[in-house]
């Protein structure tokens, strides 16, 4: 990596087409943490025709749930948890407006589809590198789902927050090309 | 017979949590660092260099290695002639544990039913083994975990005729299913034999052994190096996105087991491999 990437978040829908699986970018803007039980409750909503918490429209789930701040912290540790468990519930909020999602791990292929379709882009960040991430968080603030405590929905101010495009809005998955990559640069050598 | 008092179990229990949070053990650190340094994937590198960072800042600023501050696991040794006085020993480490993680602000990840899915804002109850051993020692090990890495694991009940192959196949198979989710690189703790919960317990244990350790049978030590260059010659590396590092350490753990049976366990442990021991 020459120079750094940064993009504002967040974007308009032609951003997200430049986006390339494998590119390594920095963030800055706002995004909205959810994670399991914020999915099931957004999900749910949804299907009893209920007014979200949040407008969806090209907004970022970071999928989080930070430990504690303590006093003079904006946040704890803040690292991506496994996304795959919010794959029952993606298609639907990508189809609601959605248009990004940083996690970490393997995507379903119904979610792979539903990125394409809605034009959308999966990040990864660095899982377990929670201390370091929380460094890039500069605000945060419970917007709903308080009850949920650590799986509240938080909106959080970034600068220069580390990811990498792991499913692109042409549906490249950098997890299905990388190792295989690696492994021929390895056979090359 | 000696006696101890359950508020020093409840004091002991409470710093361990905080400890085995934000501070990795002297041997998990410095294979990460070397794994860093020897790294040669692009991704791998950068992750592995991200890693290290992130280390460091949750020694110097004391914030959780990782946000999964886990469900708080204990290995317990009982000294068969230690008396323990006050409370009940259970309640004494989960009193510990409500106080570590509340008062060292880590993250509370248990709910009080696995379906109702409440939770319980504490982190206990604990998960806790124990065993009775000779002497008069309370020896204490706690290995927060985190379910990133808990979820990929898995429990195969091979048979005898599936042999060393068939070992090396299904850990093989685990760490592939793994993947990125999992968190590589990884530790995996292996349990090879006994019946179907013990090997798990025993792939559980065997992540709280030093990484550099090897199995004090001759042909099980020879099968953690060999899987671990199996397992690293996928190219899965940090991340999932390619390097030479997809594991840091391949411990096996065995027990006796049926003439009918060979249960297999694979306990996949991210990077933040979490144990801190203690005897009173």
């Amino acid at each position: 990596m020459d120079s750094k990437t940064v993009i504002n978040v967040p974007f308009e829908r032609a951003q997200v087409e430049k986006l390339k699986s494998g590119d390594y970018v920095y963030l800055t803007g706002t995004l909205y943490s959810a994670r399991d039980a914020a999915h099931k409750r957004l999900f749910d909503s949804i299907n009893k025709g209920e007014e979200l918490p949040l407008d969806l429209t090209d907004n970022i789930f970071y999928y989080l749930g930070p430990t504690p701040a303590k006093e003079g912290q904006v946040i704890g540790s803040a690292g991506p948890t496994t996304s795959s468990r919010m794959d029952k519930y993606t298609p639907l909020l990508l189809s609601k407006g959605l248009v990004g999602m940083i996690g970490k791990g393997k995507r379903s292929q119904a979610v792979i589809d539903a990125i394409v379709a809605n034009k959308a882009v999966y990040f990864a960040a660095v899982g377990g590198a929670g201390a370091l991430l929380s460094k890039c968080i500069k605000k945060s603030e419970v917007i709903a789902y308080d009850d949920l405590g650590t799986e509240a929905i938080r909106r959080m101010e970034v600068e220069d927050f580390p990811v990498i495009v792991v499913i692109d809005s042409e549906g490249n998955n950098l997890y299905e090309t990388a190792v295989d990559e690696y492994n021929s640069s390895k056979n090359a050598r | 017979m000696r006696t101890i008092n359950t508020d020093i179990i409840i004091e002991t229990v409470k710093e361990m949590c905080i400890s085995a949070n934000l501070f990795l053990a002297p041997d998990m650190e410095e294979r990460l660092r070397q794994a860093a340094a020897d790294e040669d994937g692009v991704l791998g590198k950068q992750i592995m260099n991200q890693l290290i960072e992130n280390m460091e800042i949750a020694g110097s600023d004391r914030i959780p290695i990782c946000q999964d501050t886990g469900m708080a696991v204990f290995f317990v040794n009982v000294g068969q002639e230690l008396h323990i006085e006050g409370m009940n020993l259970s309640d004494a480490i989960n009193e510990g544990v409500r106080r570590g993680y509340t008062e060292g602000y880590l993250r509370k990840s248990v709910v009080s039913d696995p379906l109702l899915r409440v939770n319980t804002n504490d982190n206990t109850p604990a998960i806790i083994h124990y065993d009775i051993v000779p002497g008069d020692k309370l020896t204490i090990t706690i290995a927060p975990k985190g379910f990133g890495s808990e979820n990929m694991s898995r429990v195969f009940m091979l048979k005898p005729a599936d042999g060393e192959e068939g070992v090396k196949a299904a850990v093989l198979q685990a760490v592939k299913d793994a993947g990125p989710n999992a968190c590589p690189p990884m530790v995996v703790g292996v349990g090879l034999g006994g019946d179907f919960e013990l090997a798990a317990k025993l792939a559980k244990k065997a992540l709280t052994r030093d990484v550099n350790s090897h199995s004090d049978k001759e042909h099980i030590a020879r099968i953690e190096d060999e899987l671990l260059d199996m397992i690293n010659a996928t190219g899965i590396g940090p991340g999932g996105l390619g390097g030479k590092t997809t594991a840091l350490a391949v411990n096996i753990e065995t027990y006796a087991t049926h003439i009918a049976g060979m249960p297999l366990a694979v306990n996949m442990c991210c990077h933040v491999n979490r144990h801190v021991t203690r005897e009173i």
